[in-house]
């Protein structure tokens, strides 16, 4: 297998005191490679010493078959960019000559830019989507437009793999998007390698091709979004202790309410998971069912609920399965029906609305 | 756009050599005697004029314009190279104590070397002028790690400034009384009683060092936009610190060795010139602050001269009356601005 950057037996840290040992990662050429991990673990210890900024405590980095520390700084810089989230000192520079300086490796011995540079900076700026910014002192712009303009400088430096440190914290949806639609297009028609660290879970899943998973002291996993997004693992990587992120559907919430369950909310179909969190707001524990386990419901119910009854998916509700749900709501004082009409195959929601009148439940009605 | 910033470049420098030259000339015919145009013509073309004249003009006033010429450009270079060094815009010779600490050691050796009736060579000077910057900026720099605030590096700076006045102030209280009065103009900061000797060996140290920091223009602009930065962009930013330090320590040297202390132009005039630009490139602001270091020296010194003459005023005096607020300028705009 021809990699494009690999490490082996990579220890990286400060002052000679190894903080993550033995990294290993095989990387091919327009491949997109994100660390996640908890605060603290080391992702940016890890990029900087990728990008040769720390030196290395134990292992070798390869671009290629050469060993990064032996790759001239000229040479290396004409190869790797990188954005960081040290913030960019300037005085009096404009984005258009910020990212001008992304031409510095290829310049003489004054820096003075060529026509081809020019045209260089030019074209990063319209890749990156920032040409309208380009006469813009940059220390007058927001902190989401100054990354896209260091995104631009990056581009214009022309490199053939890019380290970047939490490239999209400051960036609202649009522009984390944008900035990492770039980072596609980039790797598609350059076959721009990326190594970067995202805090955005949901965008690690969708963007990267491999993941790799830091917490604190080592490498917990190197594998594909499926690979990394198994049940409860996300949970165990950052230790999540107060409320739960749901790997499969991406979704997080808070810490279910506390207490015996008095509600129990009658839901399906997306409809209930407004109420489960409006309920969790107010602090009221709350049961719910019958729900389908590939419900929309389902994994917002499964986070909050004190119980919540499953159905096997793409199966009749057992008889069995309803009597419990019955039992369920005799131990509740209030139910609350989401459901505006039910579907033939929801019958057994239907009859659980008609027991709850039947018992004198309080019921109230909650339509979206 | 980048027609009209080739514009601004071009005047600027334009009035920047204007400036420079008419303060040389205004040097050169004003003073106690006011000597013509004419004059200075017909002695340059080697036509005799009045001895008095021709001694005025030959042995006191155009060494001192040109010694005023050459160590103002020199003070704001390194200015500009500590402020780019610490990324910090009020950093200068003067307020981090470099100059303070090239007084002492000077001063020391002076005192050491009139005492026992030794002849001292400028050279010497110069060299114990360069120990002492060199002192100073190691102690700044121990600082530099543990402060990281621009206003906490500059306060310690006057500390180590005060240290340093105060030994030479004890060094200068033990002299014997002639040594004083040499000792006590000097130490206040003056161009007076520059010989044409002088004026060559610094202007070939400081042609020497002016050339080195201009080589290094391509990396310092790397190095402006912050060390990691710098690094990915190829340069070897540890080297590069080094030859910083080296430099500007030289520069602050030969200011101290020839004229003492100077305040304020190091960071006044490397401040209006980047304003006068409109940016902070180093390849344009390395020529630029020279001169614009020469033309502000030059009219202070101008001023120190003559505004109550026959009394001469220390030079410092005047610079700071005209950079002291820059410097508070600079702050209350920082202020203002989030991105410090």
């Amino acid at each position: 297998m021809e990699y494009y950057f690999s490490a082996k037996q990579m220890s990286v840290g400060y002052r000679k005191c190894p903080l993550i040992r033995n990294i290993e990662i095989g990387l091919k050429r327009g491949e997109i490679l994100t660390l996640i991990g908890p605060n603290g673990a080391g992702k940016t210890t890890v990029l900087k010493s990728i990008a040769g900024q720390l030196a290395l405590i134990g292992g070798v980095a390869f671009l290629g078959k050469e060993n990064i520390q032996h790759i001239p700084d000229t040479e290396l810089a004409q190869k790797m960019a990188v954005v960081f989230t040290d913030r960019l000192r300037t005085e009096l520079l404009t984005c258009e000559e910020v990212v001008a300086t992304g031409r510095y490796p290829y310049t003489g011995h004054f820096g003075i830019l060529s026509k081809q540079d020019h045209a260089a900076v030019r074209e990063a700026m319209e890749f990156g989507h920032v040409t309208e910014m380009k006469d813009q002192d940059f220390t007058k712009i927001s902190d989401g437009q100054r990354q896209r303009v260091m995104l631009a400088r990056a581009i214009c430096q022309e490199p053939e793999i890019i380290i970047l440190d939490e490239p999209t914290s400051y960036l609202d949806v649009r522009y984390k998007l944008e900035f990492l639609s770039i980072l596609q297009k980039l790797k598609r028609e350059k076959g721009l390698t990326v190594i970067m660290s995202l805090h955005e879970l949901e965008l690690a899943e969708r963007v990267s091709d491999q993941i790799l998973c830091i917490q604190g002291e080592y490498v917990d996993r190197l594998g594909t979004p499926a690979e990394i997004f198994q049940p409860s693992y996300i949970g165990k990587l950052f230790q999540i202790e107060c409320g739960s992120y749901d790997e499969k559907s991406g979704s997080m919430e808070l810490e279910p309410p506390e207490g015996e369950a008095e509600v129990f909310v009658i839901a399906g179909g997306g409809c209930g998971r407004n109420v489960y969190r409006k309920l969790q707001r107010q602090g009221i524990p709350f049961r719910t069912g019958i729900l389908y386990q590939n419900d929309l419901d389902y994994p917002v119910a499964k986070a909050l609920a004190a119980e919540v009854i499953e159905a096997e998916m793409f199966e009749p509700v057992a008889k069995a399965l309803f009597e419990t749900a019955k039992r369920q709501m005799d131990r509740c004082r209030r139910v609350i029906c989401c459901k505006e009409r039910f579907g033939s195959l929801e019958s057994a929601n239907r009859e659980l609305l008609l027991y709850a009148g039947q018992s004198g439940k309080q019921v109230e009605v909650s339509y979206d | 756009m980048a027609m009209s910033k080739q514009w601004r470049y071009t005047i600027a420098f334009f009035l920047l050599i204007t400036g420079t030259l008419l303060f040389c000339i205004l040097n050169i015919c004003i003073g106690s005697t006011a000597i013509s145009l004419t004059d200075i013509g017909r002695m340059i073309v080697g036509q005799e004029i009045g001895e008095t004249e021709r001694r005025i003009l030959w042995d006191i006033r155009m060494p001192r314009t040109f010694a005023a010429m050459i160590l103002g450009g020199a003070l704001a270079l390194a200015g500009y190279l500590l402020q780019t060094f610490f990324h910090n815009p009020i950093a200068g010779p003067f307020v981090l104590g470099i100059s303070s600490g090239a007084k002492m050691v000077v001063a020391l050796v002076m005192v050491f070397m009139m005492g026992r009736a030794i002849k001292v060579s400028s050279a010497a000077f110069i060299a114990a002028a360069f120990v002492g910057a060199m002192l100073s900026m190691g102690f700044v720099l121990l600082m530099s790690r543990r402060v990281h605030q621009m206003s906490m590096l500059v306060v310690s700076g006057v500390m180590i400034g005060y240290i340093c006045s105060a030994v030479t102030e004890l060094v200068v209280t033990f002299a014997d009384d002639a040594d004083i009065v040499n000792l006590h103009n000097w130490s206040r900061g003056s161009f007076s009683g520059m010989t044409w000797e002088n004026v060559a060996v610094m202007s070939g140290l400081i042609a020497v060092t002016f050339g080195a920091v201009f080589l290094l223009s391509k990396p310092l602009s790397a190095y402006q936009l912050g060390e990691t930065y710098a690094r990915n962009m190829g340069v070897n930013v540890r080297f590069l610190r080094v030859w910083m330090v080296v430099l500007s320590s030289m520069l602050s040297a030969c200011i101290v060795a020839y004229a003492g202390p100077v305040s304020f132009v190091g960071i006044a005039a490397p401040h209006l010139v980047k304003s006068l630009f409109g940016t902070a490139k180093p390849i344009l602001m390395i020529p630029a602050c020279f001169l614009g270091g020469s033309a502000f020296c030059l009219f202070c010194d101008l001023l120190a001269r003559t505004m109550f003459a026959p009394t001469e005023l220390s030079i410092s005096t005047v610079t700071a009356v005209f950079g002291a607020p820059v410097v508070l300028w600079i702050m209350a705009r920082r202020k203002r601005e989030r991105n410090v």
